[in-house]
């Protein structure tokens, strides 16, 4: 079969055939195949310029005792399909029976209209000629910026379905592209420094670049005059960006199998329960607009569909997969991936003040620029893959900001922010400016108090 | 109960060999073309990962799948695709994609510049049984369930026991219109086990990962025992650890895992792909001081079963022992066939990639910092107060040489001595400055398995090190 698309009617002819000469009676099918091009550059020259087609399906059968097997592969062929079949019946031999999963009761229900235009690709050169553009753009914009030593133009055309052997059939295709720009600036007896930016959009002329050049110049440039930090506790005010990072870090707090799994700091019996202040709400909404490469279904076909997680500060819903859901005696949330044990995982996080006002909204006008008290802006958190203990609560992570004090602002050296999710959302002050939208979520400013910074004054 | 058929592999195709005479008529067309040189990447894989929990089995995860990867070079630049599909419509649509990329066209003619590929250089020979000789899944969720088990046994407050496996096979063929035509068998294969330990508020999370190359017994030989007691005795430990307190101080870094300092903070800076990018502060500093004279550090692939040990690159080449530093001096680089071309420094058998998907890169296979004079016990007790950290957590490094590392398991040292256990640090600096301030070098040098994610993809790699002693670093804390 051709690789480019897929033919759903095929693959559906192709497994009933297949499983029935290996005597299965029970299968689900999750595929997907894209068409990438990407470019990047470096001093006004093509550095590399990619292109890939890639397919994948991942095949779950159930044996005649009802246990589950998998088998994932990128040979969509006949013969691949076989394999996959046979190698997931040898695996379901060795199903657990305590958690076996099932087809999703909402695998065949209506999906959410949802209007996301398809674009055609531009050609290699095209984007070749834009990045280019971008990056004598960025390097103009300062002296100090000498190079933009991470950046990259890409698009993508995706297709992905849902079919099983109770007749779900679900199929979606999707273009997006992106850009990111992060340049890097050195000044005489200085240290270097850096800053970047990205934008998302479901086409490559959609893409904001002029938008994604200003803030990655005005981030670079901002960070040139810096200082270090003396160690102590601050209020912090995280951007959007980086409580998004934080939330999406510590999201095992929500999730349904962290739960049963005993690895989230949430319990069974933690719904309707007080997780943060009260006038904090939590929502997870997949089909945001702003969310760039979402996904009408989940891993097991169940829709998509707007989630409140925290409300007033009490935690109201977990997500969940079918199997999850099943043990909760809930419906599915629709944020299921595809295996014998299945994962479950957000989409987009919705982040912002109680909408009722019956909590309190917390501090009102808050102005980094007029706080009397010294104030620590964390622009962007890293190494969020080493410094978080999700299952502990813990991070302690490197992060690029600025101390703010008597209205001026200088950027900070080397620092980490320490800390405790539990205590972080207990401790919120409040939340500054509108929500942004994001590539991560839709958040505003927010203000936390008694942060653990350590700097290197 | 369905009875398990021998192996989930039994239906793999016999070599990528015979792909090797289409091969050469797509190096002919790229070099007719008018570009400079055209390098196919082949691979056939077959991963197998397992998950138990507790007692339990929970996640079986085979996977399978083929690929090849086309580059094409024109002067300093280079244009790559990707396809799982290895019919010849498939493989000249991908080389006429990245012919494209560089304004080149097929013109139909064979090129007189094309030599053919030279004798194959087979460095799979006695490999082709690896897969079958490793073990089959009822082996190996014993020994697996024997690891969770063990756990039990020798832990306590554990709220979760965790043991994973995993079996990565990979077949590889890269033939390149220089005449490069090399093929290769590897086995890859990791285990791990995890504990959550809870008391009331404490909690402690700790792991261990194991791992090696080209040994199908290895978890036949895994001494299960062994790791189950130092994962219990680490989280035990750590449970009841207090929050470490923020500031500069010296810090001893135990061996093994603690490697992982170095591969951060120094060998992604002496990679090409950092030269190349002006992102590392030593491209110039070939010949110089970049560290303490106590420092010799070196990258090689061929230290036998370590994770990062490879036969041949994955641009065919065979790979070297690089001296990175010798007693504090900058010696040389890590280069792959772009990084020789953009930057000069000659290429290492380092050019890596964790699948098909992604163009080789110069990064680290082995990574060592050398065996010093010193014992563990010298180091610590020239420390007044500071943090001696017996088991590290991952890190990273950032564009401008910024690193940090979170320690999984630290204690206090103070006067000479480990006193109480501390949480929650992280190491943080930057690379040019704390290199000079490694100044003791112990005498016990070990490796550890890792894994390494950077421009081409995530790949196996060893870090290691003896007792090191930083004589002034930022620890991150409350």
């Amino acid at each position: 079969m051709a690789l480019s698309t897929l033919n759903a009617d095929q693959l559906r002819g192709d497994l009933e055939r297949l499983a029935r000469e290996q005597g299965i009676s029970q299968w689900d099918l999750g595929a997907s195949c894209s068409t990438d091009t990407s470019v990047q550059v470096d001093r006004g020259e093509a550095k590399q310029m990619k292109g890939a087609q890639r397919s994948a399906i991942t095949v779950r059968v159930w044996n005649s005792d009802g246990l589950v097997g998998i088998t994932s592969t990128s040979d969509l062929s006949e013969s691949g399909l076989a394999r996959a079949l046979g190698g997931a019946l040898d695996a379901s031999a060795y199903g657990n029976a305590a958690d076996t999963p099932a087809f999703s009761p909402l695998a065949t229900a209506p999906l959410q209209p949802r209007e996301q235009r398809l674009h055609d690709p531009q050609t290699i050169l095209q984007l070749l000629d834009t990045l280019k553009d971008a990056e004598q753009q960025l390097l103009s914009r300062h002296g100090a910026i000498n190079t933009v030593p991470y950046n990259g133009l890409a698009q993508r055309s995706s297709e992905r379905l849902y079919l099983n052997s109770a007749g779900a059939n679900r199929h979606e295709a999707l273009t997006t592209a992106s850009l990111y720009l992060y340049a890097r600036a050195e000044e005489a007896g200085r240290k270097p420094r850096s800053g970047g930016a990205v934008r998302l959009a479901h086409g490559a002329a959609e893409l904001d670049i002029a938008g994604c050049i200003d803030e990655a110049a005005e981030r670079t440039i901002s960070h040139l005059d810096y200082a270090p930090i003396t160690t102590g506790h601050y209020t912090c005010v995280f951007s959007p960006e980086a409580f998004l990072d934080l939330i999406g870090a510590f999201s095992s707090l929500f999730n349904a199998r962290a739960v049963l799994d005993g690895v989230s700091l949430s319990y069974r019996e933690s719904i309707g329960q007080k997780l943060a202040v009260p006038f904090l709400n939590i929502h997870d909404n997949g089909l945001h607009p702003g969310n760039i490469g979402a996904s009408s279904f989940d891993g097991e076909g169940t829709p998509t569909a707007r989630l409140s997680l925290v409300e007033g500060g009490v935690l109201r819903h977990f997500l969940h997969s079918e199997a999850t859901a099943r043990a909760f005696g809930v419906s599915p949330t629709g944020h299921a991936g595809m295996g014998a044990k299945v994962s479950v995982g957000p989409d987009y996080f919705e982040v912002g003040p109680a909408g009722d006002g019956a909590g309190g909204c917390g501090q009102l006008g808050l102005d980094l620029n007029r706080s009397s008290e010294p104030i620590v802006l964390i622009d962007s958190l890293s190494a969020l893959h080493a410094g978080v203990k999700a299952s502990q609560g813990a991070f302690s992570l490197p992060f690029d900001g600025w101390l703010i004090q008597g209205g001026e602002r200088r950027s900070v050296e080397a620092a980490t922010v320490a800390g405790d999710i539990r205590t972080v959302l207990n401790n919120l002050v409040g939340f500054e400016g509108q929500p942004r939208v994001t590539p991560d979520g839709v958040c505003p400013h927010v203000w936390v108090q008694g942060l653990s910074i350590t700097g290197e004054a | 109960m369905k009875t398990p058929v021998a192996t989930l592999t039994s239906t793999i195709p016999s070599s990528l060999l015979e792909c090797s005479t289409r091969l050469e008529s797509l190096l002919a067309a790229g070099r007719g073309a008018g570009a400079d040189l055209v390098e196919v990447f082949l691979e056939r894989t077959d991963h197998l990962g397992l998950l138990a929990e507790q007692d339990t089995l929970t996640s079986v995860s085979p996977a399978f799948g083929i690929g090849a990867g086309i580059r094409v070079f024109l002067g300093s630049r280079d244009g790559f695709v990707s396809t799982n599909d290895l019919s010849d419509a498939a493989l000249f649509s991908a080389l006429d994609q990245a012919l494209g990329m560089l304004g080149l066209q097929r013109n139909g003619a064979a090129s007189p510049r094309f030599e053919g590929l030279q004798p194959l250089r087979d460095y799979a020979g006695d490999k082709g049984d690896w897969l079958q000789r490793c073990p089959l899944l009822q082996e190996a969720s014993s020994r697996l369930l024997e690891g969770t088990d063990l756990l039990q046994r020798h832990g306590r407050h554990l709220q979760v026991r965790r043991g994973s496996y995993a079996r990565d096979w990979q077949e590889v063929l890269v033939a390149a219109s220089d005449g490069t035509h090399s093929h290769d068998i590897r086995l890859h294969q990791s285990l791990g086990l995890n504990v959550l330990a809870a008391d009331g508020d404490h909690r402690a999370s700790l792991g261990r990962r194991y791992g090696t190359t080209d040994q199908p017994d290895e978890l036949r030989l895994w001494d299960a025992d062994a790791a189950a007691r130092d994962v219990c005795d680490s989280a035990g430990t750590m449970l009841y650890a207090d929050y470490v307190e923020a500031g500069q101080m010296p810090a001893v870094l135990a061996n093994r895992f603690g490697g992982v300092i170095f591969h951060e903070a120094c060998g992604h800076l002496l990679e090409t792909t950092q030269v190349e990018r002006g992102t590392t502060p030593f491209a110039e500093q070939g010949g110089q001081p970049i560290a303490h004279q106590a420092v010799t550090a070196i990258d090689e692939g061929l230290s036998s079963g370590a994770f990062g040990s490879l036969s041949m690159d994955d641009e065919g080449m065979e790979p070297q022992r690089t001296v990175l530093i010798e007693n504090g001096v900058l010696q040389g680089f890590l280069s792959d066939r772009a990084g020789e071309l953009r930057t000069g420094h000659p290429r290492t058998g380092s050019g890596r990639r964790q699948n098909h998907g992604f163009a080789a890169a110069s990064r680290m296979r082995n990574t060592y910092i050398a065996a010093g004079p010193h014992s563990p016990d010298q180091l610590i007790a020239s420390v007044d107060r500071g943090l001696y950290c017996k088991s590290m957590g991952g890190g990273s490094v950032g564009p401008t040489g910024q690193f940090n590392f979170a320690v999984e398991e630290g204690y206090l040292i103070e006067n000479g001595a480990l006193t109480r256990p501390v949480k929650g640090a992280t190491l943080i600096g930057e690379a040019k400055e704390v290199m000079p301030r490694i100044s003791m070098c112990a005498n016990d040098l070990e490796l550890a398995a890792g894994f390494c994610g950077s421009v081409s993809g995530s790949i196996f790699v060893t870090v290691g090190q003896p007792h090191i002693k930083v004589d002034s670093i930022t620890v991150g804390g409350r």
